[in-house]
């Protein structure tokens, strides 16, 4: 390939996709077949699973490289179209394929600041970075910091928060692959993390960001045909029209119809009322679990010996007597079981329509309008945090180190943003398609004759889906089903009454959304660490072979590192992996904005305005966040910590402001820097000037 | 490398360029997102408008915000004589 001008190339990549996507599409039809030859479901989801993970592998292997500039850049020579589906999927990672519209689903329109914030963001990487950092074309985010501001401090805090946001949400990928391949090959969620691992590893290992970008673009492909195949069915089955974007803006309307229906249904409230008494007895039965203990108990067994007295029923009876066997065996089982019965509340609240915006709940007019406000100051505050985020998280800026020009990097986010948008825009009519199918067919149907996909997937995972005649009459209220968010992408085949083919397509999907990210956030952190810091600044005087033996090994120790802490099932990482947004954005954001953009800006500033917005991004967290403030000891209570009543997971809008502005004084209140800092800024902000330094790597 | 008044002219019209994008960016977003609730009357499609715009309508302004940048940057570098060679 070595010999072929870039146009050539060009071409040749197009031929090659060309034929992998009909291939796939003729593989997936092929396992239709075998489906309707009557092939077991499980043996096709470890069809899908070898054939994809495989072709990983192959590419991988076709891709492997000893030279440097191939190993962290994939050569320079990615075309912007390419570039733009290898972002695409390194940027759409489980949690966009699998949990995006479950999310939407759960909180209607709320939701719509993540579709928003994971693409607008995209405007900020066009505007203000990816340009320049093109022209800059070193390997790393941390190089930048380094060149621009000097010295190793710039660079090593940039590695350090380019480790921190990158490694929580690498084990989240892990995790993502874990589950998926548990439940369509029956294999065990440890066995499944490390058959992901190994997905991973067999591409990135030999041939670096080279054989990243031709899979990830492979990844693209697979993701995308599996993303847009069941909700275009459900738009047919439900309004006729295959283009699910454009109609269901009509099933929006009557979703908000059957939800006033349903709030009004008296069997919905009597439902409700159940869910309430029993989370009321829980709550108080909470406020002295000894005491309540010994009085259900001793309750649960006079209600035996009176019914005994009575000569009742023997039904009766032995309902009864089934309490008192059922009972919990002590205090702190049953005050687990009242925390859970608790949580009940949640489902005892009438349903917020779909397309309601920023309704405030309060005793009077004037607490509604406040907490109105603050919804609309959550919102916009996610909003931004996610934005400033995305445009600041170092595995998916490096991706523009790998185009051949500044043009094609300008040029290549566009393509990134088309191929996100293309699943992003998607995703909210599903939620909204799904909803529909719920609210209209399943509320109100008999108990007696459930929908196939609801017994299917009942069974496979209860915190999925689980429905229970709470009123026992019969009939399902809205209020007795309890859905978990996932549900909403891996069902809908189901829902939509597609061949199982098609379900399997969907974790394939999902697989390779979660892969695909998880290789570029994996080579990301051991790039960071053999580039910046053993090359950079333990051994400068490396040869070649050594640099690279040194990225591939550190390579498979953080997977490793991570596969472990994937295994452990952390129970607050989708917290964590929201974090990293504000991490990134507060600590990368402001300071490589000033460095393009203002001369003045300094190594004092940098290093400072970094520290100072990762800190406050980290002090909110730590004095607002339940799960942060229980690792730091905060006691304090947290709306006493809570600045404008603004979430932690929008830490980042304190961060980033600070940021900003302590890059700006503690810039003016040192010295300039020199001439050459000048010369670099006017390097990278011109694609091509006379007489041009030139500061790429090699 | 000295800096030429055209190459000074180049970054200006760059930075003017970046700003009226960027408003576009905070108007479609934030502006849009501060008055949801008195815009929720209008419907689009079948969409209250403030959801429609946070479903869609952001998403497309943001594409074409990117588009514009790119297609009038690589013009400008020709036009002021800063452009790459062959590739």
């Amino acid at each position: 390939m070595a010999t072929q001008t870039q146009s050539q190339f060009y071409t040749s990549l197009k031929k090659y996709y060309t034929f992998y996507t009909g291939g796939f599409i003729t593989f997936v039809v092929v396992l239709g077949i075998l489906e309707w030859m009557g092939t077991p479901n499980r043996a096709l989801g470890y069809m899908f699973l070898i054939a994809t993970i495989g072709l990983y592998a192959g590419i991988g292997i076709m891709s492997r490289t000893a030279d440097v500039a191939e190993y962290y850049v994939a050569g320079r020579r990615v075309p912007a179209l390419f570039n733009g589906m290898a972002t695409g999927a390194d940027w759409m990672s489980a949690a966009s394929f699998i949990g995006m519209a479950g999310t939407l689903y759960a909180t209607g329109y709320d939701g719509l600041a993540f579709i928003m914030g994971w693409t607008g963001g995209y405007c900020l990487v066009a505007l203000f970075l990816a340009p320049y950092l093109r022209k800059f074309g070193q390997f790393t985010i941390p190089d930048f910091l380094g060149a621009r501001f000097g010295g190793h401090i710039p660079r090593l805090i940039g590695v350090f928060a380019a480790v921190l946001c990158s490694f929580t949400y690498v084990v989240a990928q892990i995790m993502g692959v874990g589950i998926i391949t548990a439940r369509f090959t029956g294999l065990e969620f440890q066995v499944g993390v490390f058959v992901g691992l190994a997905g991973i590893l067999v591409c990135s290992f030999l041939g670096g960001m080279r054989a990243v970008t031709w899979t990830q673009v492979a990844q693209y492909i697979i993701l995308i045909i599996a993303y847009m195949i069941p909700p275009v069915w459900l738009a047919v089955k439900q309004t006729g029209v295959p283009v699910p974007q454009l109609v269901y803006g009509y099933q929006l309307q009557k979703v908000t119809a059957l939800e006033h229906k349903i709030n009004a249904d008296p069997k919905e409230n009597e439902v409700r009322a159940i869910f309430k008494k029993k989370a009321d007895d829980a709550k108080a039965a909470l406020a002295d679990p000894a005491k309540a203990y010994a009085e259900g108990r001793a309750a649960a067994e006079k209600k035996v010996a009176d019914m005994q007295a009575a000569n009742a029923p023997a039904e009766d009876l032995k309902k009864a007597s089934d309490e008192v066997a059922g009972y919990p065996a002590d205090v702190a089982a049953a005050t687990d079981k009242w925390k859970s019965d608790a949580k009940l509340a949640a489902r005892a609240a009438p349903l917020k329509p779909h397309a309601a915006i920023f309704v405030g709940s309060g005793k009077d007019d004037a607490e509604k309008e406040a907490d109105s406000n603050k919804q609309r100051r959550n919102f916009m505050a996610l909003v931004f945090c996610l934005m400033v985020g995305t445009a600041a998280l170092p595995h998916i800026l490096m991706r523009y180190y790998t185009t051949p020009s500044v043009k094609q990097a300008r040029v290549s986010v566009f393509w990134s943003l088309f191929f996100i948008f293309l699943l992003y825009f998607t995703a909210p009519a599903l939620a909204v398609l799904v909803k529909f199918e719920v609210y209209n067919n399943l509320v109100g149907s008999s108990f007696a004759n459930l929908p196939n996909w609801v017994n299917l997937w009942q069974q496979v995972d209860p915190a999925l889906l689980s429905l229970a005649d709470i009123n026992a009459d019969g009939i399902i209220q809205r209020a007795e089903i309890a859905i978990g968010g996932d549900i909403v992408v891996l069902a809908t085949p189901e829902i939509a009454g597609l061949p199982y083919v098609i379900s399997g397509l969907v974790a394939a999907g999902g697989l390779a959304a979660a892969l695909s990210t998880a290789d570029g956030l994996l080579l990301t952190i051991a790039n960071a660490l053999s580039h910046d810091v053993y090359y950079k600044i333990i051994d400068p005087n490396a040869p070649t072979s050594r640099r690279l033996g040194v990225a591939k090994t550190l390579l498979i120790v953080v997977a490793l590192i991570a596969a472990y802490v994937a295994g452990q099932k952390p129970a607050d990482i989708l917290f964590l992996v929201s974090a990293a947004f504000s991490f990134a954005a507060a600590s990368f954001f402001p300071s490589l904005v000033l460095g393009i953009f203002w001369k003045r800006a300094n190594r004092t500033g940098a290093v400072l305005g970094m520290l100072v917005g990762l800190g406050v991004t980290f002090y909110y967290m730590a004095t607002t966040q339940p799960w942060m403030r229980g690792m730091f000891g905060v006691t304090s209570p947290i709306a006493d910590n809570m600045w404008w009543g603004i979430n932690p997971i929008s830490a980042g809008v304190f961060g980033i402001p600070a940021g900003f502005i302590v890059v700006i004084i503690a810039s003016l209140l040192t010295r300039a820097p020199g001439a050459e800092v000048q010369e670099l800024v006017d390097h990278v902000r011109y694609p091509n000037l006379e007489g041009d330094i030139d500061t790429r790597a090699v | 490398m000295k800096l030429t008044a055209k190459h000074e002219e180049y970054w200006q019209r760059n930075l003017k360029v970046t700003a009226i994008l960027l408003g576009l960016w905070f108007l479609v977003t934030y502006v849009l997102a501060f008055f949801a609730k008195e815009l929720a009357a209008i419907t689009f499609l079948g969409f209250p408008l403030p959801f429609y715009m946070g479903a869609q309508g952001a998403l497309v302004v943001y594409v074409v915000i990117i588009w514009y940048y790119a297609r009038y940057m690589n013009k400008l570098d020709i036009e002021y004589g800063v452009q790459e060679g062959e590739e």
